[in-house]
């Protein structure tokens, strides 16, 4: 059995890695409310933009733009993977990224190749050692991402759509459902065909556009697509610090578990130690 | 009172203005346009510039860096963008975002992969451990 005084600074160790896991558990839940409000606050701009696009398709602008046509899925497919920057939250990303894996193993037995845009370091590096091409990167985005980091990873997949390099784009992130649970969600950005469902139970009438279509609706598209990206990042800043903030917590349980029973070792091996001294002098005073 | 119209300001980022107003005035790509109750529907993009909402008579002003502007019957939005953008500037962002994956590709494979590195350590760490336990039954 291991001496009074092993135990003794074992239990310590574990108790200042309690306190870490705690320290930090309790900046993950205020990092959490924080990114919490900030979904909160991307609401109205997303909300407003898919009014837009929903109206565009009761509309019947005279020019089809490339995102909103249909098109088969043959030889490429582009991901715009969304991942934390850093780790010690829990399965969060792990789960992500098995979510995505099957859905890429899939694509890849049926011939079709894969490109990943990775948003955060984690999806980087994973990606990084899989057999997949990684066309463009962002990471260090921080606690506050802002819309314009996102703009030239969000470009390279829209460019290489248009021009025909990947058959469709999907978006990969957390979604925020509560602190407890947050849920994998594959969602298909482009082509983005679901606007054009709504499509003959309208009367017949249209926009004026300024300067003229083309161009209204291709930057329109472009920035609704970005906010779609914006909104995930946002929603899995929100997932890292509540899974991290639930990791630090059980963590913290467990840190707590081992010194109790550690504790109790202890004060065996103690008792121990005293009922065998105790013996020793009385067998010593017997002896003499 | 006069006729109004509901408008909503909303940056990607944040909503900067919501509610009815007289008139809104905002600096399109192909001029000023001031939209009044029961304007036609219009989708524009607008240039960096101010936009200006009349309430009670009183003007309210709001700087956005550019963006979109819809009109509908009955409600006027202003998607604000939060950043200048530009072709030029989106290109250069892109570009950017591909060299830095090509970046972190070159450097995953000059260095040795660090997963694999780790399983090797585990594995020799758990080799070594059935030769101390070996060597140590031995001693006895």
């Amino acid at each position: 059995m291991a001496s009074g005084k092993e135990i003794r600074t074992q239990i310590g160790s574990i108790k200042n890695t309690q306190k870490i896991t705690r320290a930090m558990e309790m900046v993950a839940a205020s990092k959490m409310r924080k990114a919490q409000e900030r979904m909160a606050a991307t609401r109205p701009y997303s909300n407003k933009i898919h009014n837009v696009i929903q109206h565009l398709a009761f509309a019947h602008p005279e020019y089809k733009h490339t995102y909103l046509q249909e098109r088969e899925e043959k030889t490429r497919v582009g991901y715009i993977v969304v991942s934390s920057d850093r780790g010690l939250c829990g399965g969060l990303n792990n789960n992500l990224f098995r979510t995505l894996l099957k859905d890429i193993q899939e694509k890849t037995d049926s011939g079709i190749e894969i490109d990943v845009c990775a948003i955060g370091k984690k999806a980087t590096s994973f990606f990084s050692r899989l057999p997949v091409t990684l066309t463009a990167q962002v990471t260090q985005l921080g606690e506050e991402p802002s819309a314009e980091e996102l703009v030239g990873a969000v470009k390279v997949m829209l460019d290489a759509f248009e021009e025909g390099r990947i058959d469709s784009l999907y978006l990969v992130f957390n979604e925020f459902v509560n602190t407890m649970t947050q849920e994998n969600k594959v969602m298909k950005l482009l082509p983005n065909v679901q606007a054009e469902l709504s499509e003959g139970m309208s009367h017949h009438w249209d926009y004026i556009y300024e300067p003229d279509a083309k161009e209204v609706l291709d930057s329109l598209l472009v920035r609704y697509i970005e906010s779609l990206v914006y909104q995930g990042v946002v929603e899995n800043a929100a997932c890292e610090q509540a899974s991290r903030m639930v990791a630090m917590k059980s963590a913290s349980d467990n840190a707590g578990d081992l010194i109790d029973d550690l504790q109790l070792v202890y004060n065996k091996a103690r008792q121990a130690a005293i009922t065998q001294e105790i013996s020793e002098i009385v067998a010593g005073a017997a002896a003499v | 009172m006069a006729m109004t119209i509901h408008v909503d300001v909303v940056s990607a980022e944040k909503e900067i203005y919501s509610g009815l107003v007289e008139a809104v005035f905002a600096t399109a790509t192909m001029g000023e346009i001031g939209i009044y109750p029961r304007h036609t529907p219009l989708l524009t993009s607008l240039k960096a510039g101010e936009v200006r909402v009349l309430v009670n008579g009183q003007e309210e002003q709001f700087y956005v860096s550019g963006g979109m502007l819809e009109v509908q019957p009955h409600v006027v939005t202003v998607l604000a963008d939060t950043a200048m953008r530009a072709d030029d500037v989106d290109e250069a962002a892109a570009i950017a975002a591909k060299e830095a994956a090509e970046k972190s590709l070159a450097e995953s494979a000059e260095k040795l992969d660090y997963a694999e590195v780790q399983a090797q350590l585990a594995e020799a760490s758990a080799q070594l451990r059935v030769v101390q336990r070996a060597r140590k039954s031995a001693g006895r």
